[in-house]
């Protein structure tokens, strides 16, 4: 009555084939993608992203006008205030804004991943034979090109109001890297709110009610020196400075130093976290 | 065991599939047997459990009770190999609104593991087969009810699954389309497919199916072939008109002692419907009322329908629950 089972790999019960008896006589079947399988459906569903991304721009302007907009505007208005003049506030205020324009796009992400769920092609995805988290980990992949083209646009718009980056080219690529990689680790945190979230304007709502006072209680904007003590000792264990001050120290100095470790460490451990509570609530969902 | 058919030749087999939502039962203990190369239709109306049935058996829903087979591999362990053995055709088209129709075809079949350039060649081919091809680089957005449901049956069909399942698929289509649809499916079963399909339409079932399961309200009340189900109802039913509509009320007495039956007053006046047991007894009928000076405009002996069959299976006419589910 029940179907043969042969394990490939004794340690781990869910490998193996099954045997299925079709007309066609009975035909063995994989009871697991594998992780070739799973690497080329994420790609197919990164192309399928970028598709999207190019006939719906719109989605767009929160990484490409957003930025110039934020830079010139923050540069102007607080540069004299804050550093004496705007060109003193550059190297402060640019680094700043990529944290902070990377995060928002990373709640776009969030978002767009709970829009795309409640359409029918999601409901195709589910009846496939393929990997759970290639709906979620493709999208993830092709949204790193909206950090870069953010990253890019803030430094650009930076130099062109005057900013000379200390850290040379090498140190801008480093710093400009370590936002991409930044975005798609905390875009796990923003994708698990997606998974659970009733709605895409609830799961936005939410998002971004997390979102404003860990960017602007950072060190984003201002030395968090001249902020109340409470305050400064919030804006100096805040995740988001810690991953600013690594990009100042590649953008700036050039400095590849423990602060950078530190964000990368960081970086890991909300993957760690924040990707299998995704994949796990997506999966429940399907 | 009980089943006369082996279950080595069986495409679907579940038993007792329970479904609960909070308090509601939507399936509430259905047994299902397919076999292989059958079209199997599950019918009833909107709210019956047919879609939540379906979708327990796709592993697109996760089962409260009770266990099911597909072609001897279990649903609820396997869920993968599942995947890999079926087609599915929703109610709504589950196609990529952003993409034209050869990249959704494309994009299915690069994720069921074939290469990009046989992808491209079978999403051709596909086209072609459904009557798309000069549509092929436009927006499904553009796209017709009718060609959306194409080209979700085509993407279905990409890695060729030895069974489909069809849920509702010509809901909202207008009649030539359906026409259209109806032939495809046709198509896939002398293909060698087995087709599991729910549907609302009495005639659909009736020309596509082998076998029909008739579900209401989360259980199964029947189960046959067309003419099975049909003849649980009474061989067929004689419909009568009389001249003198004033004289319905009499009419009925005659054809009630003749028959033995509940004769039922149409609602056009003069109209008198009788199922017979035996369509030769409507000749006594005739006579009967001939004896009373009784004059009929009309008479006409036919086969009952599916709706009728519903009626005398549930109790209730289909559109009925239909207007109970709205509410």
């Amino acid at each position: 009555m029940s179907a043969t089972t042969e394990h490939r790999h004794p340690g781990d019960p869910g490998a193996g084939t099954v045997t299925a008896r079709t007309a066609d006589g009975a035909a063995t079947l994989a009871t697991r993608p594998t992780v070739s399988d799973t690497v080329s459906q994420t790609l197919a569903l990164a192309w399928r992203a970028l598709k999207k991304m190019q006939r719906n721009f719109e989605q767009m302007f929160d990484v490409t006008i957003q930025p110039i907009l934020f830079t010139a505007m923050f540069a102007g208005i607080f540069g004299g205030a804050i550093s004496g003049s705007v060109e003193e506030y550059l190297p402060l205020i640019i680094t700043g804004l990529i944290g902070q324009t990377v995060l928002t796009a990373c709640v776009a992400t969030g978002v767009q991943i709970r829009e795309d769920m409640d359409k029918g092609v999601f409901d195709r995805f589910k009846s496939l034979p393929i990997a759970r988290i290639a709906p979620l980990a493709g999208p993830m992949l092709a949204d790193m090109l909206r950090y870069l083209i953010a990253s890019l646009l803030t430094f650009a718009t930076g130099i062109a109001l005057g900013y000379r980056p200390g850290g040379g080219v090498l140190g801008v690529l480093g710093a400009i890297a370590l936002a991409v990689l930044t975005g798609w680790s905390m875009a796990w945190i923003f994708a698990w709110f997606g998974t659970v979230g009733r709605s895409a304007q609830g799961v936005q709502g939410i998002s971004l009610m997390i979102l404003f006072p860990l960017t602007f209680l950072s060190n984003a904007f201002v030395q968090p020196a001249t902020m109340p003590g409470w305050l400064e000792a919030f804006a100096k264990v805040n995740p988001v400075s810690l991953v600013i001050t690594a990009i100042r120290d590649l953008a700036n100095d050039g400095a590849v130093t423990a602060n950078v470790a530190w964000a990368l460490l960081g970086c890991a451990v909300v993957v760690a976290v924040f990707a299998p509570l995704a994949v796990r609530s997506y999966g429940r969902r399907m | 065991m009980e089943h006369s058919t082996p279950s080595a030749e069986l495409a679907v087999s579940a038993h007792g599939l329970v479904k609960t939502f909070g308090d509601v039962r939507a399936v509430d203990g259905i047994d299902l047997e397919v076999r292989r190369g059958q079209v199997f239709g599950v019918l009833g109306p909107n709210g019956a459990g047919k879609t939540t049935m379906l979708q327990m058996l796709a592993t697109l829903l996760p089962m409260s009770d009770g266990r099911a087979e597909i072609f001897g591999v279990d649903v609820r362990t396997h869920p993968h190999v599942i995947r890999q053995l079926i087609g599915v055709t929703g109610q709504y088209a589950s196609v990529d609104e952003n993409l034209t129709a050869r990249e959704n075809l494309w994009l299915f079949g690069r994720l069921l593991g074939i290469s990009s350039r046989q992808a491209r060649a079978t999403a051709e081919e596909l086209l072609g087969r459904f009557g798309l091809e000069d549509a092929g680089d436009r927006k499904i957005a553009q796209f017709s009810g009718g060609m959306r449901r194409r080209l979700d049956l085509a993407a279905s069909l990409i890695s060729r699954p030895p069974l489909i399942f069809l849920d509702e698929p010509t809901t909202g289509l207008d009649p030539r389309t359906r026409g259209q649809m109806w032939d495809t499916i046709r198509d896939l079963v002398a293909g060698g497919c087995t087709v599991l399909l729910t549907t609302q339409y009495l005639d659909e079932a009736d020309q596509l199916a082998d076998r029909i399961a008739v579900i209401d309200r989360g259980r199964k009340v029947a189960e046959g072939t067309s003419d099975e189900l049909k003849s649980q109802v009474g061989a067929s039913t004689l419909q009568l008109r009389l001249l003198d509509p004033g004289q319905s009320e009499r009419a009925r007495d005659v054809v009630r002692r003749v028959t033995g039956e509940e004769p039922v007053l149409t609602p056009e006046s003069g109209g008198i419907n009788v199922a017979l047991p035996d369509a030769n007894r409507a000749a006594d009928v005739l006579i009967g009322l001939r004896e009373h000076d009784l004059l009929i405009t009309s008479a006409t002996v036919q086969k009952p329908t599916l709706d009728e069959v519903f009626m005398t299976l549930t109790g209730h006419a289909t559109d009925e629950l239909e207007t109970e589910a709205a509410r």
